[in-house]
């Protein structure tokens, strides 16, 4: 026993590189954060310093439309909350019941579409990107948030099919057979027993799939670039950039969009965690 | 409610199926029907935004199509050529984008396994505050790529970032080092691909944590007895790492190696928003984006992605035949 317990050595060891696999994964981002508080001409003039005060006014600058003065944020952020929220609802809808069967139900050609589904998790995306374009600026929704829409479900239902599976073959069977037994429809079944038990995981799922669609900055660029007031809030922060944007209010920005969903992620951090890695426990 | 009821033992359901052939073959005839039905918008997606799409950008890869062309899709015959693939052949873009792709992919994934390796063995055994430090590594891959990329262009900022302010107050540098926009530097008289380096540390900082979770997951399956019995039998820490954790993290660290590779291969987001393509990093998918947008090429965009995806393809194979090994072992 005594050989297996870490010795002194060791456990230093362990502090050295614990402290700086922090000092690695969180200091750029605490950078930023300490950035976004200084004044823009203070950061120029003494790149090093500490923030002097708090000053918050590039977060009101980041936010405020382009009427006040302000970058435009808000909206940015209401175009992104829209699209994200959508996606989730369809996405969630299409693969809880797409899930359920490829965990449980005997139907016939069950494997072949249980391939697919694998194969389409896996498929390289950016090889599509092309004629997804082709077709929806043919049906005239490139310029438009519903095709960046049906984008982002399309891109999204593999992996939450993938996750909501595991999920579902990590419950017991017992309760669903007992119901069947007793006459219930499938219908009943669903929203009667599987949901109400399986509701982590769907929502683990659901917040996941947003983290996807509020971060997504390629098709937001191909479809949209030239909508201004269109333009989602990754999109808007990069395409600012580009401008003359004091790169205090540009770091603003990307703070205020990332704590709500760095929040949300830690919320249900076990069980994301848990759906993405099932398979490699074994 | 019926959820409320004690469950029956397993053996139930069988048995009632045996003792009634006619009521078994009803209810598998329902189960057959439910599944399809349970199935089908997954499915209709699927076909609708992958099988659809892949079919097109076949066409589009083997015929003359810009994107002045799009209005009049589906109502002019299509003129197939091989000259799109012939292009790409004689490019010295392609050739370049290739080479650079399978560069960075190549060296983002063995960084970020070795990461997440590395990290996994240290937070293997329970300390206090355990929780919140995996937690806490677990935020570079959260971060949106727009508000990382930001961060990290403002760190590297060549007139008022970090890095450099750091480097000229301390390490004696005479000019800022421009690291998204150098495309080769001298080190000790090595030359250094600068840019492509930075793009790559950015990726391994945010896909590492992915792999140390995945390693995190396989090491806790790891029965301890196993351990025990090789330290009882006079096994050092180093013998015990060597030939008991490894070897059970190979066939996990494999897949994530070929996930990763595959992954990174079609990167576009985190090499675009750090440097737009300079500095030598014009990897494949930006080479898309190029010929879509820029050139307006539609046909030529096809033909890089159809390429790009026969590589993928054979990867995919690979790591479909290694996890399957892997489950059976």
């Amino acid at each position: 026993m005594s050989g297996v317990r870490p010795t002194r050595a060791a456990r230093a060891g362990r502090a050295v590189v614990v402290v700086v696999a922090l000092l690695w994964s969180l200091g750029p981002v605490a950078y930023g954060v300490v950035l976004s508080m200084r004044p823009y001409g203070e950061v120029t003039r003494d790149p090093l310093g500490l923030p002097s005060g708090l000053d918050l006014s590039a977060f009101a600058t980041a936010v405020r439309d382009e009427a006040d003065g302000g970058f435009g944020l808000g909206r940015f952020v209401l175009n992104s909350l829209g699209v994200a929220v959508g996606t989730v609802v369809l996405s969630i809808v299409v693969c809880v019941l797409g899930a359920y069967a490829a965990a449980r139900l005997r139907y016939r050609g069950r494997a072949v579409t249980n391939g697919i589904i694998l194969a389409v998790y896996l498929f390289p995306g950016i090889v599509l990107a092309v004629p997804k374009f082709v077709i929806l600026s043919r049906l005239g929704l490139t310029s438009s948030l519903v095709g960046l829409l049906v984008v982002y479900v399309a891109a999204t239902v593999p992996v939450a099919l993938y996750m909501m599976r595991n999920f579902f073959l990590a419950l017991p069977a017992s309760v669903e057979e007992a119901a069947i037994m007793d006459g219930c429809s499938l219908g009943q079944l669903l929203i009667r027993v599987v949901l109400p038990i399986a509701i982590p995981g769907v929502v683990a799922t659901a917040i996941y799939v947003f983290m996807i669609a509020w971060n997504e900055y390629f098709y937001a660029l191909l479809f949209l670039v030239q909508h201004r007031d269109l333009w989602t809030a990754p999109l808007g922060i990069a395409q600012l950039g580009d401008f003359q944007v004091p790169v205090t209010v540009l770091l603003a920005g990307s703070i205020a969009v990332t704590v709500p969903v760095v929040v949300v992620f830690f919320l249900a951090q076990r069980y994301i965690v848990s759906g993405l890695v099932q398979g490699a426990e074994r | 409610m019926t959820a409320a009821r004690p469950a029956p033992p397993h053996t139930a359901p069988a048995r009632t199926r045996v003792a009634r052939p006619k009521a078994r073959t009803g209810l598998a005839r329902r189960e057959n029907r439910s599944g399809w039905l349970l199935v089908s918008p997954s499915l209709a997606v699927v076909a609708l935004v992958v099988l659809l799409p892949f079919a097109l950008v076949v066409v589009f890869g083997f015929s003359e199509i810009r994107l002045v062309d799009i209005p009049f899709l589906g109502t002019e015959p299509i003129e197939w050529s091989l000259d799109n693939f012939r292009r790409a052949a004689a490019s010295q873009a392609f050739w370049g984008a290739l080479w650079t792709t399978v560069l960075y992919a190549g060296l983002t994934a063995v960084g970020s396994l070795a990461v997440g390796l590395v990290l996994a063995l240290a937070l293997r055994r329970p300390f206090p505050g355990r929780g919140l430090v995996r937690a806490l590594l677990l935020v570079p891959y959260v971060l949106p790529v727009v508000a990382a990329a930001t961060i990290w262009k403002t760190m590297l900022n060549p007139q008022y970032g970090v890095v450099n302010a750091f480097g000229r107050a301390y390490l004696g540098w005479d000019t800022p080092v421009g690291f998204l926009s150098t495309t080769s530097a001298d080190v000790w008289g090595i030359p250094v691909p600068v840019a492509l380096l930075v793009v790559v540390l950015f990726d391994i900082w945010k896909s590492a944590p992915l792999a140390f979770l995945f390693l995190t997951a396989r090491l806790q399956s790891v029965p301890g007895e196993i351990e025990e019995a090789a330290a009882l039998d006079g096994a050092g820490r180093r013998q015990i790492l060597r030939f008991i954790l490894l070897p059970q993290l190979r066939a996990v660290a494999l897949l994530l190696l070929l996930l990763r590779f595959i992954w990174s291969f079609q990167t576009f987001d985190d090499v675009y928003l750090l440097t737009e393509g300079a500095g030598s990093t014009q990897v494949m998918a930006i080479q898309v984006y190029t010929e879509l947008v820029t050139k307006a090429d539609i046909g030529s965009a096809a033909a890089f992605g159809l390429l790009m995806s026969l590589i993928l393809g054979v990867l995919l194979v690979g790591y479909v035949l290694l996890s399957r090994r892997t489950e059976e072992s």
